[in-house]
């Protein structure tokens, strides 16, 4: 039965690693990448590491991969170009790279001296990667790691965030109005409306989202001119 | 199954994602590729700890897994910074990553 289930998901893997190459829509090649992902949760379980299956599924499979899926809507899944350059001699490279690095890697397998390699592993004990022992190990052996991953995942939020906000554009902050101008009557207003300098809040410009200064108008048009 | 053929599985994947990281343009599929090739590490260390009987592989594991979400995270905030721009999104275009 082992055998069956260890079959559907390392073919299910390599199949959805090849569809993550070889597709040329983004977007299809992120849901292969999420069955690819599916199928490596499974052969976790072969392995009995419960709690990391259990993780790759909800990370991976769930938190990241909805994070491409946003970008590649985000930037417009347009499939890849293809170029005069890029034909059948720089796949070939590739593919030759690949094949020779995947004989490497077997030889390097059959060649170690492991004589555990062939045989099943240690003997089940209970308890063997289930979250208990993984947290265990992580609060007391591998503190510092995990420390270390919390502060790595805060810098890389606050990353993400300063590499893709605007910049150049200022943005420009819409005239707010709070309620009790709004539910003011005209004309009972205060000594700035006297002025004239501010009308009661009934004729301001209707807020917007997004205003885009001279400098970044002119910086997208100089941008259109360039694709032109 | 013995140990043997997950390390193959292994490493058919890793060396698939990195012919994808070499032919592949698209900077996106480029960090799909990556996450491959971390896959294929996380299988390993997972059939290693296996075999040992040794949860500290699956630390080790779920670590890398914390790595490459930080490395999506980056590089997906560079793809959108690039795409705001006007840049082209594609790697050969890119010359530099000034400014």
């Amino acid at each position: 039965m082992s055998e069956f289930f260890y079959f559907l998901c390392a073919i299910v893997a390599i199949a959805g690693a090849i569809g993550v190459v070889a597709l040329r829509n983004p977007f299809y090649a992120v849901l292969s990448l999420v069955c690819h992902l599916f199928a490596l949760a499974g052969l976790f379980l072969l392995l009995r590491a419960e709690f990391v299956a259990f993780a790759q599924v909800v990370v991976y499979a769930g938190a990241v991969m909805v994070l491409y899926v946003f970008v590649v809507g985000y930037i417009g899944g347009d499939d890849e170009s293809v170029r005069p350059w890029d034909g059948p001699a720089q796949k070939g490279v590739a593919l030759v790279f690949a094949g020779m690095l995947f004989v490497e890697l077997c030889l390097a397998i059959l060649g170690s001296g492991l004589k555990a390699l062939d045989g099943e592993g240690a003997p089940y004990q209970a308890g063997f990667g289930s979250p208990g022992q993984i947290g265990e190990l992580f609060l007391t052996t591998f503190l510092f790691a995990f420390e270390a991953a919390s502060i790595l995942l805060l810098i890389a939020a606050v990353g993400a965030v300063v590499l893709a906000r605007r910049r150049g554009a200022g943005r420009v902050e819409a005239d707010r109005m709070t309620f009790t101008e709004f539910m003011r009557p005209i004309g009972t207003g205060t000594t700035a409306e006297a002025v004239g300098t501010r009308d009661g809040g009934i004729n301001l410009p209707a807020p917007t989202t997004d205003v885009v200064s001279e400098r970044g108008r002119e910086q997208l048009e100089a941008g259109r001119g360039e694709r032109q | 199954m013995s140990i043997e053929w997950y390390l193959v599985v292994s490493a058919m994947i890793f060396c698939i994602g990195a012919g994808g990281v070499l032919t592949r343009r698209s900077p996106l599929v480029t960090l799909l590729c990556l996450e491959l090739m971390l896959n294929a590490g996380n299988l390993a260390l997972i059939a290693f700890s296996r075999m040992w009987g040794n949860a500290e592989g699956q630390v080790f594991a779920i670590i890398v897994m914390v790595v490459a979400a930080c490395e999506v995270c980056v590089g997906l905030g560079v793809i959108v910074a690039m795409y705001r721009r006007r840049l082209p999104i594609d790697v050969d275009d890119m010359r530099e990553l000034h400014g």
